[in-house]
């Protein structure tokens, strides 16, 4: 069993893991981080299979950027701080034990690199271009057609989210401070002039 | 190594580049108008249509034995040409019948028509559909926009919980997809349809390729609403405005059948012996459910939806011989179904009013005495739906039996026939109830003043009647586009 071999079991076995902790766990935090972890494998796995720019795209786009939101977002909708604070030293070991796999994965990933025979087969390296080079011309040639119906699925999710949230509800109460503000006695209190009534007077 | 960019191809992709130009012009546009001019929206979205279908008739002649443009990403036939003109005209006849009933409801905005034409966009390149990634892509851009359609009126509870049904039940059909899809490449090494079809019969891991083939036939047929994957078409009819059930009933069935085709005829053809008893199945399944559970319903929407689930089964007896001849009276049938369709969803758009929405079918009592005509042309559209001669929608029937006892499938005809005439009692109380019920107040109909409305609809009715009497150049075209 090469080294190799054996990255890829580890890597294999510790998406499988996180990813089946990810919906068994209870606690929202601990699933999110447990996100990270299988993207981080799964981003290991793909540099294992020569696929650099992917992995390395997983690796920024999704654990760096959409996963660091998502966690935001899964803290913040418990409002109430005391918990929250007191849940980071319970967290910690978590986070801990994630940031520990996460760098026995890099430190094995460079390992690999260092023992790695490029595959003959490759179509990039037949090419004789990088990873990206070769990812880039497939994309914009032989995939342009569903590269701009993608886009066209973007903006349809953008105008499909605009429709259903831009408008107004007839429900909802807003205040406008300005308005509040600029208000004037003559607004509100209105004084209605009457006659003065007498006690007992007949009528006439 | 360069990009080589071929102008041929974007000659073959024409009509879809035309009406993506013209939506994002409508999109400008429509934000510069006041909500009191949204009828200039509406005039250039049907002229969009309108120009759209005249450049795929254009193109028609060039493209009779396929174009294939992108890598084989697109491919442009006859079928598409036809199943083109079916979108492009079912979906202009729900923007005519939408106008008055958003209108009335304060939901005609401008997005109602750009969500309209982008699923438009999408159901054009689903039927053009070379390979899966086009093909998926195509029916996420169609779904997107439905699911947002249909939540289109955000004061409606039941609209919101059929919108989330919708959703979420469609993201699990495009799953189970994906999946098929995953498999199918993983085991031919290609995403081209013509290339899987190729070598479909070479590989070695058949267990695996069956196993997405079962996939695939459960996800179209979540999107068709065969049985037992239909439970979210009820609920979705029901609670979409009537006006955009107009459209998911209609123009997204053709749509359907076209992604039906395309993937189990165009990319898993050889494998027909393994997906026709699958179809048989789903057909029976359909047929006795669509039947058995519109005669339960009061709601004439739900009735509706049942009788798509019933029609699908019917549809799918032309696939199951697997031969162009099943397929092309397959899509007459199709074809057929969603001319009918928008005219009885049409009539309850019309006859609805701001505050009443005319879905039960008790609302219909008595329409004959208060508007002769309506209920006329509604009587047309539930006898074609019934299958009654002399009407569109026997011929179609007949011809779908016909494929399949020729077939060999004499059993599932006899079944078909069966349930046919179990589908007449629920199409014929509808009738009844109209021409001899009492009317709840004898105050004839206040029709709609959207005259090009009452015109369009009359004619969708009265074309039910023509076609029914000359259906055979619509069938030689079918048949044309099959090579049949």
């Amino acid at each position: 069993m090469t080294f190799e071999l054996l990255c890829f079991y580890f890597f294999g076995t510790v998406a499988v893991v996180a990813a089946l902790s990810v919906i068994s766990v209870k606690n929202s935090v601990v699933a999110a981080l447990c996100l990270v972890l299988t993207f981080f494998s799964m981003a290991c796995v793909w540099l294992l299979a020569q696929a650099e720019f992917l992995g390395v795209a997983l690796a920024l786009v999704y654990v760096g950027a959409v996963m660091v939101l998502f966690l935001f977002v899964v803290m913040m909708l418990d409002v109430d701080f005391a918990p929250l604070r007191e849940g980071f030293v319970r967290f910690l070991p978590v986070g801990v034990l994630v940031a520990v796999v996460m760098l026995v994965e890099m430190l094995m990933m460079i390992g690999v690199r260092t023992l790695q025979t490029p595959p003959s087969e490759d179509p990039a390296m037949l090419a004789g271009m990088s990873n990206l080079e070769w990812l880039g011309y497939t994309l914009f040639r032989d995939f342009i057609l569903p590269f701009e119906i993608a886009a066209l699925i973007l903006t349809v999710g953008l105008i499909a989210a605009v429709t259903l949230n831009e408008r107004k509800r007839s429900h909802t109460k807003l205040q406008n401070p300005s308005r509040q503000v600029m208000v004037k006695r003559e607004d509100r209190v209105r004084l209605v002039k009457m006659a003065a009534e007498k006690k007992g007077e007949a009528a006439p | 190594m360069t990009i080589q960019f071929n102008p041929a191809d974007l000659l073959a992709i024409l009509p879809e580049l035309v009406l993506l130009g013209a939506t994002c012009a409508i999109l400008l546009i429509d934000l510069f108008l006041k909500p009191s001019q949204r009828d200039i929206t509406h005039w250039l979205s049907i002229a969009a249509i309108a120009v759209t279908s005249f450049l795929v008739w254009r193109g028609a002649p060039e493209v009779a034995q396929g174009v294939s443009a992108f890598n084989g990403m697109f491919k442009h036939d006859g079928i598409s040409v036809v199943l083109k003109q079916f979108v492009l005209l079912t979906t202009g006849l729900s923007l005519f019948y939408a106008r008055n009933y958003m209108r009335e409801r304060s939901l005609l905005f401008g997005e109602f028509y750009l969500l309209i034409l982008f699923a438009t966009i999408g159901m054009m390149l689903l039927v053009s559909a070379g390979s899966l990634v086009t093909a998926y892509l195509g029916l996420e851009l169609l779904a997107l926009s439905s699911y947002a359609l249909v939540a289109l009126n955000r004061q409606s509870a039941i609209s919101a919980e059929a919108a989330i049904k919708y959703f979420v039940l469609g993201a699990l059909a495009s799953g189970l997809l994906l999946y098929g899809m995953s498999m199918i490449y993983g085991t031919t090494g290609t995403l081209d349809l013509a290339a899987i079809s190729a070598q479909v019969n070479q590989v070695e891991h058949r267990g695996w390729l069956a196993i997405g083939l079962v996939f695939i036939v459960s996800g179209v047929a979540f999107k068709l609403g065969a049985a037992p994957f239909h439970m979210w078409l009820p609920d979705v009819y029901h609670g979409a405005p009537t006006a955009i059930a107009v459209f998911i009933g209609s123009a997204a069935k053709v749509a359907a059948f076209g992604l039906l085709y395309r993937l189990l005829e165009g990319g898993l053809g050889p494998m027909s012996e393994h997906w026709t008893p699958m179809l048989a199945l789903l057909s029976v399944l359909s047929l006795a459910v669509g039947n058995l559970f519109a005669i339960a319903q009061s709601n004439l929407k739900r009735m509706l939806a049942y009788s798509t689930i019933s029609h699908i089964g019917f549809m799918l007896l032309g696939f199951v011989g697997g031969s162009p001849a099943g397929y092309s009276a397959a899509m007459f049938y199709i074809i057929s179904y969603t001319m009918t369709a928008t005219v009885a969803f049409g009539i309850i758009a019309l006859l609805a009013r701001a505050g009443f929405e005319c879905e039960e079918i008790d609302d219909f009592k008595g329409l004959n005495q208060r508007s002769p005509w309506y209920a006329a042309i509604m009587g047309i559209s539930m006898f074609s739906l019934a299958g009654v001669p002399p009407l569109f929608g026997f011929f179609a029937k007949l011809l779908v039996l016909k494929s399949a006892i020729d077939a060999g499938f004499l059993w599932l005809a006899i079944v078909a026939i069966i349930f046919a005439i179990i589908g007449i009692y629920y199409y014929l109380r509808v009738v009844k109830v109209m021409y001899f019920d009492a009317a709840a107040d004898d105050a004839a109909v206040p029709l709609p003043a959207d005259l090009p409305l009452r015109w369009v609809i009359s004619l969708n009715g009265l074309a039910l009647v023509v076609l029914g009497l000359a259906w055979g150049p619509l069938f030689d075209w079918c048949n044309r586009a099959f090579g049949v």
